[in-house]
């Protein structure tokens, strides 16, 4: 997983509650069995409209995604994650988001940042009117800066070590193995296995 | 002070816990598929791992197979694929793999429950948000994106933040005609799509208790679709019921120690939610969906809402967007709205019971002209099941299409799908747009509430039935 300090981009203001992660990633794009390859997949429906702000030539390039509340709910693919960044997206901004995806975002690496409804309404505004407008997503100081707007969000400590450090979650826990073993051996013998071994 | 039975389940399942840290959870049974599998495995070789406990994992074929021709090549070769990697991966890493065509094929949470695998007290996990029917059973089971897949190969544990805990109290008896489906639906419509979010929601309270292990799983499985990744309900003597004698449930002395460990499984009198919903049984009535997310719902009797009449701002325009996609107008009553396909099945509503009250509304009459209903078991075991009661024959004779075992029209990832435009009474839990297909338009329902649509042409409720017993009432 790649680190993430901070970052700087241009943004794109999607006035939408409650996307899913259906609309982010539609289920045909699921069949791919690489973790590359789904930028185009990325908001696939709405792209076909023209007017749709993705498509709109000052948007290229932009880097940070400005959402409506309940950000990324309904199915638990991470495609959906991976559709954001392939893109291009490094952090996407939003008043709540659904578990799973705020879960499969950090381990990513794409940072997913909480801020008000308010801050989010002023930053959708600021990038509504100005395309050129940046957003800037500081993880070490936990804020986010844009013209006129300074806000501070939380992320725990350990989703931030992680993100920072760029690490691993499977080599964190196996450091942990000692615990594993001995918790598996106490594991009562009710418990169903799908194998005899 | 007491604890929830959530609290209860986590607690005996960490493995490590430090300050400021989440805590490392061991997992009891991990399910897997081919959609969100893949990459997992792909790490795994990466990094030269292995999987951890192929005796805690299980793997089946069900988002992409065709339900048709089962015994042909898969016609998609971008599916065909998807199925290919699994099987390869199945027979590389060692992981048990119940291929199309097998005996014990079928949705990932309807095979789980039915070999005895899903037990209470235990951790279930699946790259599947529908993980959360497994709580029916008083566990915690909840769905993981492929990172935590490939973890949990590699690990058997999962570093997770303590959730908090909510209790949906259901006060009373569900009216006759009321089922699971429409109480599931109603209490969406009420806590809202991200009303669960942060939460593992306990169902309980005397009409949950009255529920069938089926009807119990059709609650826990919409869980996601009210935003808290798992639902719960204490096991009890149901729950026992239907687990003895199952081919993976304890045997002897195992099943004395683990009944007397499951029945520690409750919250404690004294133990505080962190929230709390109180629904009355007694008033609730067949519930429909007329949006495009689940919880935009309204009981059938009603009409489709005025987008003007909602408050907040962003709801509004959810509402002007939903009704555009669905071709509905504000205030049309939702029983003249007419279906061009009714789909009964998915890890919601196709397991035997469901299939057995459609069955019975369907039998002796025919399904609607236009309509085309499709009737998918939840796994090869509930086609066997059903074919063995002969309902099979009962939904041909009606007009319905009787289809193998998978995902089928619940998502459009396989052959099942509807066309642009398209409207459907669907017993599958999510009616986001092209969620059944491009363009295609889905009114979540009832087994019952699509069986009486797939008779009369439009969203109906049994008692719409002409000749339907006069003790319905609804
Ligand atoms: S039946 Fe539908 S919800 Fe259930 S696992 Fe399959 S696609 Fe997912």
């Amino acid at each position: 997983m790649e680190a993430f300090t901070t970052h700087t981009g241009r943004a794109v203001p999607l006035r939408r509650s409650n996307v899913d992660t259906d609309q982010i990633i539609p289920a045909h794009w699921l069949k791919k069995v690489t973790r590359d390859g789904f930028e185009d997949g990325l908001f696939e429906a709405w792209r076909k409209d023209e007017k749709f702000i993705l498509n709109q030539p000052e948007r290229e390039g932009a880097t940070v995604l400005v959402a409506g509340p309940d950000f990324g709910t309904g199915s638990s693919r991470e495609h959906a994650v991976w559709a954001l960044q392939n893109y291009g997206f490094k952090a996407v901004i939003s008043s709540r988001f659904a578990d799973i995806f705020r879960g499969n975002s950090l381990k990513n690496g794409l940072l997913t940042v909480v801020l008000d409804q308010k801050i989010v309404d002023a930053l959708q505004e600021l990038t509504e009117k100005d395309p050129e407008a940046e957003i800037t997503v500081d993880l070490e100081a936990r804020e986010v800066r844009a013209e006129g707007i300074t806000a501070s969000f939380e992320l725990d400590e350990n989703s931030r070590w992680r993100l920072l450090n760029g690490l691993d979650d499977i080599s964190i826990t196996l450091q942990s193995e000692d615990d594993i073993a001995a918790y598996e051996a106490k594991r009562p013998s009710f418990k169903p296995r799908t194998l005899q071994v | 002070m007491g604890r929830t039975l959530a609290e209860k389940v986590w607690d005996d399942h960490v493995v490590r816990r430090a300050e400021g840290e989440p805590d490392l959870l061991f997992i009891d049974l991990h399910l897997l598929h081919e959609v969100t599998s893949p990459q997992a495995f792909d790490g795994l070789r990466k990094s030269g791992r292995q999987v951890r406990r192929l005796d805690l994992t299980i793997a089946t074929e069900d988002h992409n197979t065709p339900t048709l021709d089962i015994d042909k090549p898969i016609a998609d070769p971008v599916s065909r694929v998807q199925l290919e990697t699994l099987r390869k991966n199945a027979a590389e890493f060692g992981v048990r793999l119940h291929p199309l065509g097998d005996v014990e094929q079928g949705v990932v949470h309807v095979v789980g429950p039915q070999l005895g695998l899903t037990q209470p007290g235990m951790t279930v996990v699946c790259g599947d948000s529908h993980t959360s029917t497994h709580g029916a059973f008083g566990g915690l089971a909840f769905g993981i994106g492929t990172s935590q897949v490939e973890h949990v190969l590699a690990t058997q544990t999962l570093p997770l933040v303590r959730p908090k805990t909510m209790a949906i109290t259901v006060n009373g008896e569900l009216p006759d005609g009321v089922t699971a489906k429409d109480l599931i639906l109603a209490i969406i419509a009420r806590i809202g799509t991200g009303g669960g979010q942060g939460y593992v929601l306990e169902y309980r309270g005397s009409a949950i208790e009255k529920l069938s292990m089926e009807a119990r799983m059709t609650i826990c499985n919409m869980s996601i679709e009210a935003g808290a990744r798992a639902g719960m309900i204490a096991p009890d003597q149901t729950t026992f019921d239907y687990l003895e004698g199952r081919p993976h449930a304890p045997k002897g002395e195992d099943w004395d120690a683990a009944v007397a460990y499951w029945k520690t499984l409750k919250t404690d009198e004294d133990a505080e939610f962190d929230a709390e919903v109180v629904i009355e049984a007694a008033e609730l009535s067949p519930f429909v969906t007329w949006g495009t997310n689940p919880g935009q719902g309204a009981p059938l009797s009603a009409h489709v809402p005025d987008p003007a009449s909602y408050e907040d701002a962003s709801e509004r325009l959810a509402a002007e967007k939903a009704l555009e996609y669905m071709g509905l107008e504000a205030g049309q009553p939702l029983r003249s709205i007419k279906v061009d396909t009714v789909f009964v099945g998915s890890c919601t509503n196709g397991r035997i019971e469901d299939l057995r009250a459609a069955a019975e509304l369907v039998k002796g009459r025919k399904v609607a002209d236009g309509v085309r209903m499709l009737v998918v078991p939840g796994s090869a075991r509930v086609g066997l099941q059903a074919v063995s009661e002969g309902l099979d024959v009962v939904f041909k004779e009606a007009g319905a299409e009787w289809r193998h075992a998978g995902c089928s029209m619940c998502l459009g990832m396989n052959p099942d799908q509807l066309a642009p435009g398209e409207r459907s009474a669907s017993t599958s839990n999510r009616n986001f747009e092209g969620r059944q297909g491009k363009g295609g338009r889905t009114h979540l329902v009832s087994p019952q509430v699509a069986a009486a649509t797939a008779v009369l042409g439009h969203l109906a409720s049994p008692a719409d039935l002409s000749d339907a017993p006069a003790a319905a009432g609804v």
